[in-house]
């Protein structure tokens, strides 16, 4: 067995050494640029080349720049983010080529690009030009970017709402959940009377409580607030505590010889150890934040994503329900993005230890 | 710079994990006097950590008394400094403030920062200062435990077995490290360990305690010179002496050891 494990190891090296060779010449990274945008050049020609067969109505929109007024349709949209995407991503590899480091990401994501590019061009034809898609739940790309121009501004005052109230629940949420994961984990009198409600309201999903929530609270905005404050409560007081009480003894130990009063061991040594809990705690409730925002706002909320996707619904926009769905993707990647920033940093004593 | 300890009719039962009473310690006295060096070595479950913990102030004895320069011990100090067998580094502080912790928890930080440096030269850790426990070896992290212990300006240190998990070749470096310490500053050592060469080459006097009831049988004086060479004749009489007295000790095994 051992001997074939290391005859396995050299192959793979071999092989990594091979593909180092390759990203390492300046000629095959220009090669997987060109792999990289081709896709979208190929996507722009079908667009403009490829005729329109289906009964589409294109509608010319005026956006002002200072004193001049440019029309849009939904092709022409399509066709300035495709070369919006053609920019980004050329560039992104000419920067590539100068910084060796990033040489090999850049290489190793051009075939998952080049046919994100196909993607789109197969998506056009199906659901604007010929439109073999069923019709009109999966329009086509450009019928999405429609949706920007047709409802720019009201689509971004929603997404203000949403984050708003995502915002408003969510950080109420973490500093209740570990506030209250603190207390359940070093009391143990606290343990003994909380911790059971906690295991038993927190299994129920915040949603549930949502007719109390309307009805007892003053503005439909606070009870949206307080679903995503339960929702993201219960998860992070449960990991916070079980982070604090899984502390070694000795971590305690070692601060009271060294002069750490009671407080000092919960702020310097237990609040330190569960903090890997809390981020993991924060991290699901997150992902049910999102979930109880956008069911808050499609029950009964005057604003946000949810609301847009309801209200477009009821009008069988589905492409407007479509271009909510991308701009949910987008932002609630982008707070991921962000809280995993805040979490390596704040974990930064991890590294290695961990893989994260 | 140096205190006293002195341990009057010490008893200390607890339960292990089977439910069963323990006599940890069994009348236990002993009378350490100040900027002396002390070693207690036994085998296992014969309540040497047990009775340095009494001594720290992390535990309590159900009798007798304890006293440091006279006064009882009621709890844990910074004066009595403690260093653990090891992993006792807070992982997510670096170096540096894992030394500096004991300064900022007695609000010393401001006015001693200075000596923060003065100790990580001391113990060899310079150019580590910003490394985490994980990034540096087991004798590299007992010393940041020393040095962390030290920032106190404690009376006495206590030492519970802190190379036992070390190579040979990194534990006698940190014995030579801790005899030039105690050299300098004259703090009263007392230090647990399972190694008898150790507890010769380092200490004044060697307590020796036997298991079941945990108690104190025997203790030696080490009349040495220092420094000491740990191949000299009388190093190795000592050690002689101190096997065969557990030897006898054990003439007779417990019929737990069979298997």
């Amino acid at each position: 067995m051992d001997i074939k494990l290391t005859a396995k190891s050299i192959n793979k090296k071999d092989r990594v050494s091979s593909e180092t060779w390759n990203y390492k010449n300046t000629s095959f990274m220009l090669f997987k640029i060109l792999f990289t945008i081709s896709g979208f050049i190929i996507a722009i020609a079908v667009n403009i080349l490829f005729p329109q067969k289906a009964d589409v109505e294109f509608v010319t929109y005026y956006l002002n720049v200072g004193k001049y007024s440019i029309g849009f349709n939904m092709n022409s949209a399509y066709i300035v983010v495709l070369i919006a995407l053609i920019l980004i991503y050329g560039s992104s590899g000419i920067v590539s080529i100068f910084k060796k480091e990033r040489r090999k990401l850049y290489s190793k994501n051009a075939a998952f690009r080049f046919f994100l590019g196909i993607a789109l061009l197969v998506w056009d034809i199906g659901g604007t030009k010929l439109q073999f898609f069923a019709q009109p739940f999966f329009p086509g790309p450009a019928q999405i970017i429609e949706a920007y121009l047709a409802d720019g501004s009201y689509i971004v005052q929603n997404t203000l709402y949403s984050l708003r109230l995502y915002a408003a629940g969510f950080s109420l949420g973490v500093l209740m959940g570990v506030g209250t994961g603190i207390l359940i984990g070093w009391f143990p009198k606290v343990y003994y009377w909380v911790f059971p409600v906690l295991k038993i309201t927190g299994v129920v999903p915040a949603v549930a409580w949502m007719p109390f929530a309307l009805t007892l609270l003053p503005t439909s905005f606070s009870a949206a607030v307080f679903l995503i404050v339960i929702c993201a409560w219960f998860q992070i007081a449960f990991l916070t505590a079980q982070g604090i009480q899984s502390t070694p003894r000795q971590s305690y130990e070692a601060a009271r010889v060294l002069g750490g009063g009671q407080i000092n061991q919960i702020v310097h040594v237990a609040i330190p150890h569960a903090m890997p809990d809390i981020f993991t705690g924060i991290g699901s409730a997150n992902a049910m934040a999102f979930t109880t925002l956008v069911m808050s706002e499609m029950l009964g909320q005057p604003g946000g994503l949810g609301y847009y996707i309801n209200q477009s619904k009821v009008w069988s926009a589905y492409y407007k329900v479509l271009a909510a769905i991308v701009i949910m993707a987008v932002l609630f990647s982008f707070i991921n993005f962000l809280i995993g920033l805040i979490r390596k940093r704040v974990l930064r004593w991890q590294e290695g230890v961990i893989k994260v | 710079m140096k205190s006293s300890i002195s341990i009057r009719h010490v008893r200390r039962i607890y339960k292990d994990s089977d439910g069963n009473m323990v006599e940890a310690l069994k009348n236990v006295s002993l009378d350490i006097k100040p900027g002396e060096f002390i070693s207690i070595i036994g085998p296992s479950g014969c309540g040497k950590t047990t009775l340095l913990r009494l001594i720290a102030g992390l535990d309590k004895p159900q009798e007798g008394k304890l006293y440091i320069d006279d006064a009882p011990i009621t709890g844990a100090d910074p004066s009595r400094g403690y260093v653990f067998q090891q992993g006792s580094l807070f992982p997510w502080l670096s170096v540096r403030n894992n030394i500096a912790y004991g300064l900022k928890a007695r609000r010393l930080y401001h006015k001693k920062k200075e000596n923060i440096s003065n100790y990580i030269d001391l113990v060899g850790l310079k150019g580590f200062e910003k490394s985490f426990p994980h990034q540096i070896s087991g004798g590299m992290a007992q010393r940041v435990a020393i040095a962390r212990a030290l920032i106190n300006e404690p009376k006495a240190l206590l030492l519970d077995e802190p190379m036992g998990a070390l190579d040979s070749f990194t534990r006698a470096d940190l014995q030579d490290k801790i005899l030039q310490l105690w050299k300098r500053d004259g703090t009263t050592m007392v230090l647990v360990t399972h190694d008898i060469d150790e507890a010769i080459y380092l200490s004044d006097r060697i307590v020796i305690m036997t298991p079941r009831p945990g108690k104190i049988s025997k203790i030696i004086e080490v009349d040495l010179p220092r420094p000491r060479q740990r191949g000299s004749v009388a190093f190795l009489e000592m050690r002689r002496q101190i096997l065969e007295f557990f030897e006898l000790a054990q003439a007779n095994p417990q019929p737990e050891y069979n298997i």
